[in-house]
């Protein structure tokens, strides 16, 4: 089998809000200093996932694929670590400032590109736009069933048999294969690769495709291509500070609350 | 310029859920005298469909198969690609819901058009639609304008208010075709919920977090609950002590969990990451019990207590119990 996991790196979402910062004239997040960017949390757990096909099923080449800065080759050279077999490198400035359906169109491109794929997995969503489309919009482009915010992924007679999470509980579905699969945190925590896995990992090679590399119309991807357009990216202004107990032991800081809570007339 | 609006409807045992009432009501602020259609499918969509016309309805488009009753997308797309006919809208709603996660981006690659996901934000701006939504966890908020038509968005639960309902309107109503095949089959459905009052109606939800330092901190979370009312209060989780296995996923208040909007909610060891905040920041009165004075949950709490849990919880508790 071929399994595809996409990986996108992301500036560290356990950023502390002090550290988060906006540059209002070009809506962009500042990098803040010292603080590396990651690996999007879901992606880590989405190769987990299919990591552990790989291991059930045997003879499974696993392809990680990530769109981004030159720097993404990090987030690539993790998932390899993990014990992913090949990374692919999507990076053009044509891509940069799209929106989920550009970054759909270049790794759909790039899935087809790599010829046979059984399934592609992604994180749920990437832990810093939050849209929660890409991998349903590739599925859309490869014409593929797509099976959403997945807690559990099991190969079975010749099909991915998912438990998806509910708002209410979970759902058990079929899917066949070729599919799109992403996954949420509730499957369960990423493997950590141990050193030699990242000193392997570091000498793997790292394919690098462009747009011209892909076929896909520099016009159609990126900024050119984006149908969403942001027009203001802003912190919102918190509303200040709790009226904090100051009774003397922790059994008056009760009392004084349910008082305070008595007085506004909310309990 | 009036702006056809096309709402995807959920129904819960026979009635439109409150999200679509809010989208419906969403709707007809934004149509400026066009259109505001909603699809409804599945058992008693029909009838159903009366009680959306007073919430700003002015056509339902409905179909009363049974196989829609569990949302399986491809079929879902086919329904609503027929209403889509019937309707062509300028603005396709949602809920961010298991079918609007799923369908709103399905729905605009197929029109060529773009789909805005969790959207808490719908304005006309001098005749262009712009939509805002959290981003960055929740950290940032941003605002988008569509490029391309039809908008397509999924939005928020309780971020939009329904509109003044019209008493004894009515509006046209048609029959979309039955359920066809679907790609994904399901094999099985686990019901997973707090047992009693649910999360999203409470009036009070107490919620706990990886401050509690074990499951064992749950139990005074719950009586906290119990002692506020079985029937008033509900209680939740953050995402961390959900992925740490301390109580059901169902229960967790979240950007990626449950959204809530109570008269009061208590925090109880929760930090106040952003990724919590989105699943609770629209109630109305929070308070936040930590030990961490610095803690982000004090920056949208209007009252606070700093201290241990476990010192503060049992003399509120006891407190909570004597004052009712």
């Amino acid at each position: 089998m071929h399994l595809v996991v996409c990986a996108k790196q992301i500036p560290d979402p356990e950023t502390p809000p002090s550290a988060f910062k906006i540059d209002p004239q070009k809506n962009e997040v500042i990098p803040a200093p010292g603080i590396a960017p990651v690996l999007s949390q879901f992606d880590g757990i989405a190769a987990e996932a299919a990591l552990r096909i790989k291991e059930k099923a045997g003879d499974t080449k696993v392809t990680v694929i990530s769109m981004g800065a030159e720097s993404a080759q990090q987030a690539i050279k993790q998932v390899l670590a993990m014990g992913a077999d090949e990374g692919v490198l999507l990076n053009d400035p044509a891509f940069e400032k799209g929106d989920p359906h550009t970054t759909a169109t270049v790794l759909a491109a790039a899935i087809k590109k790599l010829g046979h794929v059984d399934a592609v997995f992604c994180g749920r969503q990437a832990a810093d736009w939050d849209w929660g489309e890409v991998g349903i919009l590739i599925a859309e482009h490869m014409n593929w069933p797509v099976a959403i915010i997945a807690k559990g992924v099991e190969l079975q007679d010749g099909k991915f048999r998912v438990q998806r999470v509910l708002e209410d509980g979970f759902q058990t579905v079929d899917v066949p294969m070729p599919s799109v699969i992403t996954v949420s945190n509730e499957f369960g925590e990423p493997r950590y690769p141990k050193l030699q896995q990242i000193m392997q990992a570091a000498r793997k090679t790292v394919t690098s495709w462009k747009s011209g590399d892909l076929g896909v119309d520099a016009g159609a991807v990126g900024a050119a291509g984006a149908r969403l357009k942001l027009e203001r990216l802003y912190i919102p202004e918190k509303e200040g500070k709790a009226e904090i107990m100051d009774a003397e032991t922790p059994a008056d800081q009760a009392k004084q609350l349910v008082e305070k809570l008595k007085a506004a007339k909310i309990l | 310029m009036p702006r056809n609006v096309l709402v995807v409807g959920e129904l819960s045992e026979g009635a439109p859920t409150s999200t679509t009432i809010e989208l419906v009501g969403a709707g007809s602020r934004l149509a400026g005298g066009g259109t505001v259609a909603v699809t409804l499918l599945g058992n008693g969509a029909a009838a159903a469909a009366a009680a959306t016309f007073p919430a700003g309805a002015t056509k339902a488009f409905t179909s009363d198969d049974a196989n829609y009753d569990q949302f399986r997308s491809d079929q879902w797309l086919a329904a609503v690609e027929s209403a889509f006919g019937l309707a062509s809208p300028d603005l396709v709603l949602m809920a961010q819901s298991l079918v609007g996660r799923e369908l709103a981006p399905r729905l605009a690659f197929r029109h060529n058009t773009a789909a805005a996901m969790d959207c808490v934000h719908l304005a006309d701006d001098g005749g262009t639609l712009k939509v805002t939504r959290p981003v960055y966890g929740g950290n940032a908020l941003a605002t988008f304008s569509f490029a391309t038509s039809p908008a397509v968005a999924t939005v928020r639960a309780k971020s939009q208010d329904p509109i003044e309902p019209k008493a004894g309107a009515s509006g046209e109503t048609a029959e979309l075709p039955a359920a066809g095949e679907a790609r994904a089959a399901i094999i099985g459905r686990e019901k997973v919920e707090a047992e009693g009052l649910q999360l999203q109606d409470a009036p009070v939800v107490v919620s706990g977090g990886r401050g509690l330092g074990s499951p064992d901190g749950f139990k005074l979370v719950e009586e906290l609950a119990a002692a506020i009312g079985k029937d008033k209060a509900a209680v939740g989780a953050s995402r961390a002590a959900c992925d740490l296995g301390w109580y059901p996923p169902s229960q967790q208040v979240g950007l990626t969990g449950k959204v809530v909007t109570p008269d009061l909610y208590i925090a109880v060891a929760i930090s106040g990451a952003s990724q919590h905040m989105a699943g609770c920041s629209g109630s109305k009165t929070i308070i936040a019990i930590n030990k961490d004075p610095e803690a982000n949950i004090f920056k949208s709490a209007r009252f606070g207590i700093v201290g241990d849990y476990r010192q503060v919880l049992p003399p509120l508790i006891a407190a909570i119990k004597a004052a009712r």
